[in-house]
């Protein structure tokens, strides 16, 4: 058993025509993911390398091949569209790559979705590198390589510096159960505490590293409830701490606004709950390990 | 995006939020035109900058603040006149100040009360959520953190928008009755139209007034729009003035490249935003001050990774260089021969450190080699640090004067 995707994931790629929705498909295929449609409206009936058929609709798609995660490429102006379509498709797992998606668009996507009443999907990102299973199943834009099959839950609102926090996993010896990189948007799918609490109920999981970053108020929600109801060892990294107020770092989500947000803060709440936090992000697997008195 | 009073008040006057008359003016003639226009004869006269603290700055040429309260026309186009063209200086913009090109002219009027009114897009909620108070004209975290019982939040449905009825309690709790209930009720519902459709993250009025003559008027105006929301809102994309930004970022900007200028002296380029404020905060970590963020995104071509390159080089302020790439999507190889490019179009004249890690790692160390270039490859992402941190500290005592 793994966390929401494993060897029996049977994958969609909404966008699969274009240039990245094509190139990581592939990659994804070639990690050992069941790819095994595509959707592009207006290409219905052709196919991607001779082999993965090719539908106008997600719910179409759904009928003939019974795939039941979504990967979507689809442009930040349609991809709101992309996701209300997989999740009325039925879609079990969607997961948004693309980013800029207009932040009134995801607001009304979550209401959207909040009006379902069963077969709620679980949606991750948008603006995310995606969900890995390493050794079983990637759905995302991250290097397949860095990541080992072990016991460390890893989630991160951040693309590059999870790979950095593996890296430091796997160059060490220690693998990962799943990666889950929830974006960094200011409204998404999957929240921190929505993450702890599933590696928390994970018997795969022994550990957990959570990275944030400035901006929102997710990192205190997420260390207060892990406070009452994690079982499991967290170690923690907040980056921008050197971030000045009011600007958007990169991610939409990353701002300071007035005194909320700053990275100080998450840390203290993190620490009041007993989370270990790394001061460098160079000692984040190090930071875990302390935690847990191996070396 | 950050536009001007005047044009967050040009944006209300669409929407039907009512401010004081006024216009915003570029030349002596157009004050005086629209000075003696207006029947009220007293006048605020604002100098157009992005900064704050207009009312406590100085005027280079020796006019004291960028806010002016006159009651003769012609005193407005003299203080207008004396505004054009010069430069303000303000605790926000620095020493070297910001050129004042637009000033606006509006009527005074007397205040009888201040409110606090906003929309914000909330994050927990995923809902825009209105937030008033009869505490206007202060700053709302103090009043948040002093008397929190002053403050009324009102969550607003995102699929059905702010219904008139909350408009009309929000008006009610705030004190206002009979007529002035009414246009309190309307400007309400009005900002939530302007919210709405120009898709902004926030929308906030401190203070909203009313006046002694009875009148509910927006007295000042901040807007923020989603930047991500812009390709579908030309009408708002069309009021940014670069004239306002950080030079650094409107040349970034038109190559794609998510970039904002600091106040340290150690350069730094990644790749991924995260990696990018992690990397800023190892160098502090390790005794550094970064001069900027900058995000080259996950599929940079080599041409921007040129142009990132030639930013962070032309920045006088820069003593050390730090090159942080975690390729996933993007190829070491493509970073390393950005770098090799760069060098070939701009002269480098401080340290460089280069941590390569991830996809083609061993091609794009290869590339660096074999380009004899001088610059030091680091082994992980704490010896870039340290190694970056020290060059910046030996550079900045032996300065070579290229600059």
């Amino acid at each position: 058993m793994s966390l929401l995707v494993d060897k029996n994931t049977r994958l969609l790629v909404q966008g699969i025509t274009g240039k990245a929705g094509a190139f990581h498909a592939r990659s994804c295929r070639d990690y050992g993911t069941d790819l095994v449609a595509g959707v592009t409206p207006g290409r219905g009936g052709e196919l991607l390398d001779e082999t993965i058929p090719i539908f106008d609709t997600v719910d179409e798609a759904r009928k003939e091949t019974g795939c039941n995660a979504t990967m979507i490429f689809v442009p930040a102006a349609g991809a709101a569209d992309a996701i209300l379509e997989a999740a009325h498709a039925g879609m079990e797992l969607i997961v948004c790559i693309t980013e800029g998606i207009p932040v009134h668009d995801m607001m009304r996507v979550k209401a959207i979705l909040a009006t379902f009443s069963k077969n709620t999907p679980v949606l991750i990102g948008p603006n995310c590198p995606g969900i890995i299973t390493p050794g079983q199943c990637k759905i995302g834009i991250m290097p397949g390589y860095i990541h080992k099959p072990g016991p460390v839950g890893v989630v991160s609102r951040s693309g590059t510096l999870t790979y950095e926090a593996v890296w430091q996993l796997t160059s060490r010896g220690i693998g990962q159960s799943t990666c889950i990189g929830i974006g960094g948007d200011p409204i998404h799918g999957m929240t921190q505490t929505e993450a702890l609490r599933l590696f928390n109920n994970d018997p795969e999981t022994e550990a957990i590293i959570m990275i944030g970053e400035i901006g929102g108020s997710e990192e205190e929600e997420a260390a207060l409830w892990a406070k009452e109801h994690c079982k499991k060892p967290i170690a923690a990294f907040i980056a921008g701490a050197t971030a000045p107020e009011g600007r958007r770092m990169g991610h939409a989500g990353a701002i300071i606004q007035g005194s909320s947000g700053t990275a100080h803060g998450k840390k203290e709440a993190l620490h009041a709950a007993g989370i270990a936090v790394a001061e460098s992000p160079a000692d984040i697997a190090e930071t875990l390990f302390s935690l847990l008195g191996k070396k | 995006m950050n536009i001007h009073e005047y044009q967050a008040k040009q944006l209300f006057e669409f929407f039907g939020v009512m401010t004081p008359k006024g216009a915003v003016i570029t030349t002596h003639e157009e004050a005086k035109n629209i000075a003696s226009s207006f029947i009220n004869k007293t006048f605020v006269v604002k100098a157009q900058i992005h900064a704050g603290g207009r009312g406590m700055g100085t005027f280079t040429n020796g006019l004291r603040s960028g806010v002016h309260i006159v009651t003769t026309a012609e005193e407005a186009c003299e203080v207008a006149h004396k505004m054009l063209g010069n430069t303000l200086v303000t605790h926000q913009t620095g020493p070297e100040g910001k050129l004042v090109s637009k000033v606006l002219i509006a009527e005074s009027v007397e205040i009888s009360k201040e409110y606090y009114l906003a929309i914000v897009l909330d994050r927990k909620s995923a809902a825009p959520m209105i937030i008033a108070s009869t505490e206007g004209g202060v700053d709302i975290e103090t009043v948040a953190a002093e008397s929190p019982e002053k403050i009324w939040r009102e969550a607003v449905h995102p699929l059905l928008g702010l219904q008139p009825y909350q408009s009309r309690n929000i008006a009610r709790r705030l004190g206002f009755r009979g007529k002035q209930f009414l246009s309190a009720s309307k400007l309400i519902s009005n900002l939530y139209h302007l919210f709405e459709q120009s898709e902004c993250m926030m929308v906030e009025v401190n203070p909203l007034v009313l006046t002694t003559s009875g009148e509910v008027f927006a007295l000042d105006a901040k807007l923020s729009f989603d930047e991500n929301a812009l390709f579908r809102h030309e009408n708002i994309a069309a009021l940014r003035d670069t004239a306002e930004e950080d030079p650094r970022e409107v040349v970034a900007s038109t190559f794609h490249l998510n970039y904002i200028g600091l106040e340290g002296d150690i350069a730094c380029l990644v790749n991924g935003a995260g990696l990018a404020m992690a990397t800023m905060d190892i160098i502090k970590h390790h005794g550094g001050e970064p001069a900027n963020f900058l995000d080259v995104g996950g599929g940079a071509t080599e041409d921007q990774v040129t142009e990132a390159f030639k930013i962070l080089s032309q920045d006088p302020k820069v003593r050390a260089i730090l090159v942080n790439i975690f390729g996933g999507i993007m190829h070491c190889d493509i970073i390393a021969q950005g770098i090799i490019n760069a060098f070939k179009t701009t002269k480098l004249s401080v340290p460089l450190v280069v941590r390569l890690e991830g996809t083609n790692v061993e091609q794009g160390k290869k590339l660096l080699r074999e380009s004899q270039l001088p610059l030091q490859a680091a082994t992980d992402l704490t010896d870039a640090a340290q190694r970056v941190v020290a060059a910046a500290a030996s550079f900045s005592n032996h300065p070579i004067s290229t600059h």
